[in-house]
């Protein structure tokens, strides 16, 4: 009954085109964005930041990233780990080379020049397609995580090839380092993703967006009217890129506090990322944040109830969780190639008739 | 002969002998490939579940020892008996067979059709299934692989140098025997799909498969025998990395390297796999000697991504691949 278009007049192109064109949804997004802003923060303590908010909004960033490239451009990528990964050391090295700058630069700065990386990992991409090119990305995976790795200048030459990262403000609170407070680093990481998402949304629904479905659909198509892949592609290349170095910064300084380069953001980030997106939905920004949310709610789940509950031991609970998610996997793949998002998109559309479906 | 002159050779010759392990595990990759169109990134898992299983069944390991512990409360752990190597071996096989056709059965058979991403991403699914079901069955720990297969330094092979060169050779025994193997592997599975009916229809099937269906080869069967024999070579190759570095997780990664070989080499042709397999093999070993020490060493881990990456630029259907053609 709610759930109508009916009596919602549009009178503009504006209103008609907006992303939530039913009021139940429109009010729902407020909701949901009030909820986040005004009451989580207040209610929130160390242990639930730690083991879902801040993870699940900084996973969100990264299947954002990637369903940009994968979902919205069609181009597999396995190098989110090393993507993370610059925007980690970016991050690091201006942070302590720029100490008086607020952490909201470091971050932003990060992601470009991820972005900048991506787009030299993504040159390839012209003239390799498919899996050929999701090979070629475990290129960038082992390379980058090689060279932070080797090379010292990175991580400033400490002694341990750790990175850890200094205490850093934003408008005089402190978000990083041992010091901060749960509410001020999930609010940092919120405003993050909110300003990203709203980014990512309408960059995918206007004509840059459009090439990147019609490249994905069938590049030589798309070429012959008229889009041009090497835009197109390196495009996507560095939008998904800033998005994973912004998660990779955050990750890195926000979330974990010190780094060591092959145990964070090794070849398993890249999967667990991509796994994000197939579960959520390729193609959907919403799928992006649901894959992320249950991807980090699934092994906190599992943990509490066979370690928790049954008393099992860590590393059988660990085993189970893979073949849980390898199982997820697959299924979703064979039932709903796209994913929670397609789920949620069904509901809506019973939703829409219900109660009376005729 | 001057001394860098020797100590490269002996770095190729060893170079030599590692592509022929990594040219083993993409063999798994190609027939699969060839017959169905699926890459499949779960034979490298597939190679550890093979290892491991052997090991298990030949220490008399109860399957599931672990979760049954855990549920009941029990302490079992081995049967107390002693597999002999041959019957283990065949025993693995059935367990290979058995998983062919139950992926067959509940991951193929529902994704005829689909995009080759979506099957990609499905044997990624697959690979990390069958990565957790191997550790809850047999136990995660590293174990020990030994079904008698020679090991240790050769000296005939460090004498006879010494006497030519002056200069012994440094070569492993067991990656002789695997160069052995692996030959005999593939004039094995190209005498099989030359000579025979069953290969015959393999090579129909690769070829087109709605063609195939009409004169009445079976796809299933196809991709069941298929998927076996990728087990088969996945046994081989888990039984030679598993001798040679215990068998362990990092197995599975290890076979990642085999990926970087199929693109050099071409996803289609089997002398694709093994010429791959000894460029990647020889070429790491050579950057690591002669450019590693001025980086920084351990450059193995990424330059056979690199030098497939660079290659494909110039020629993305690898050495000798079938060209890619595509229509609008």
């Amino acid at each position: 009954m709610l759930y109508r278009e009916a009596g919602d007049f549009k009178t503009s192109y504006v209103d008609d085109g907006q992303t939530f064109p039913i009021r139940f949804d429109r009010w729902g997004y407020y909701a949901v964005l009030a909820i986040a802003f005004l009451v989580i923060p207040f209610v929130i303590n160390d242990y639930w930041a730690n083991a879902v908010f801040v993870p699940f909004l900084i996973y969100a960033i990264a299947a954002l990233g990637l369903n940009i490239l994968t979902g919205y451009c069609g181009q597999v990528s396995l190098g989110t780990g090393g993507f993370m990964a610059v925007g980690a050391y970016a991050c690091y090295k201006l942070m302590t080379s720029f100490p008086d700058v607020s952490i909201f630069f470091h971050v932003l700065i990060a992601g470009g020049i991820t972005a900048g990386v991506g787009m030299l990992f993504g040159l390839p991409s012209l003239r390799i397609k498919g899996f050929y090119l999701a090979v070629a990305t475990l290129a960038a995976q082992f390379f980058l995580v090689w060279l932070f790795n080797k090379v010292p200048w990175f991580y400033n030459y400490s002694a341990s090839g750790q990175i850890s990262s200094p205490e850093r403000t934003v408008l005089g609170y402190i978000v990083t380092g041992p010091n901060t407070h749960a509410w001020a680093k999930y609010l940092f990481c919120l405003v993050i993703l909110v300003l990203l998402a709203w980014i990512a949304r309408n960059l995918t629904r206007g004509s840059v967006g459009r090439r990147w479905m019609a490249i994905r659909d069938m590049d030589i198509a798309a070429e012959i009217i008229g889009v041009n892949p090497l835009t197109a592609k390196l495009s996507a290349f560095a939008v998904s890129s800033f998005f994973i170095g912004v998660a990779g910064a955050l990750f890195f300084s926000v979330y974990l506090g010190a780094v060591e380069v092959g145990e964070a953001f090794g070849i398993q980030k890249s999967f667990l990322v991509l796994f994000m997106i197939i579960i959520g939905g390729l193609g959907s920004i919403l799928g992006s944040l649901a894959g992320a949310a249950f991807m980090v709610l699934l092994p906190v789940l599992l943990k509490n109830i066979l370690v928790g509950q049954l008393g099992w031991p860590t590393d059988l609970a660990a085993h189970i969780e893979f073949m849980i998610v390898g199982g997820l996997i697959i299924g979703f793949l064979i039932l709903e190639p796209h994913g929670l998002a397609q789920l949620w998109r069904l509901t809506k559309e019973k939703l829409r008739l219900w109660p009376f479906p005729h | 002969m001057p001394d860098q002159l020797l100590f490269a050779m002996e770095v190729t010759l060893n170079g030599l002998m590692a592509g022929v392990l990594y040219a083993l595990v993409a063999l798994g990759f190609v027939l699969i490939f060839k017959a169905s169109g699926i890459f499949n990134y779960a034979q490298g898992v597939m190679a550890l579940f093979a290892a491991l299983t052997l090991v298990g069944i030949m220490d008399g390991q109860v399957p599931f020892a672990h979760l049954i512990n855990a549920i009941f409360g029990t302490d079992v752990h081995h049967f107390g008996w002693n597999v002999p190597a041959i019957l283990a071996i065949a025993l693995t096989l059935g367990v290979m067979v058995l998983l062919a056709i139950l992926v067959e059965r509940l991951v193929l058979r529902h994704l005829v059709n689909q995009p080759d991403i979506i099957l990609f991403m499905a044997t990624i699914g697959l690979a990390y299934f069958m990565e957790g079901f191997g550790d809850i069955m047999w136990g995660s720990d590293i174990k020990k692989l030994d079904v008698g297969l020679p090991q240790g330094i050769s000296e005939t092979v460090e004498s006879a140098t010494d006497a030519i060169f002056g200069y012994g050779f440094f070569i492993d025994r067991l990656d002789m025997v695997a160069t052995v193997i692996a030959a005999l592997l593939v004039i094995g599975l190209t005498l099989f799909s030359q000579y025979t009916k069953q290969g015959r229809a393999l090579r129909a099937v690769a070829d087109d498969h709605q063609a195939a269906l009409s004169v009445g080869i079976s796809l299933r069967f196809i991709w069941v025998l298929v998927w076996s024999i990728a087990g088969f070579v996945a046994l081989v190759a888990g039984m030679m990395w598993g001798a040679k570095s215990g068998v362990q997780f990092s197995l599975s990664l290890i076979a990642l390297k085999a990926l970087p070989v199929l693109m050099l080499g071409g996803f289609t042709s089997i002398p694709g796999a093994i010429v791959g397999g000894l460029i990647i093999g020889v070429g790491e070993k050579l950057f690591e000697f002669t450019i590693g020490p001025m980086v920084g060493g351990a450059t193995e881990n990424w330059f056979a991504y690199v030098l497939a990456l660079a290659f494909l630029v110039f020629r993305p259907q690898g050495l000798f691949g079938d060209r890619i053609i595509e229509r609008v």
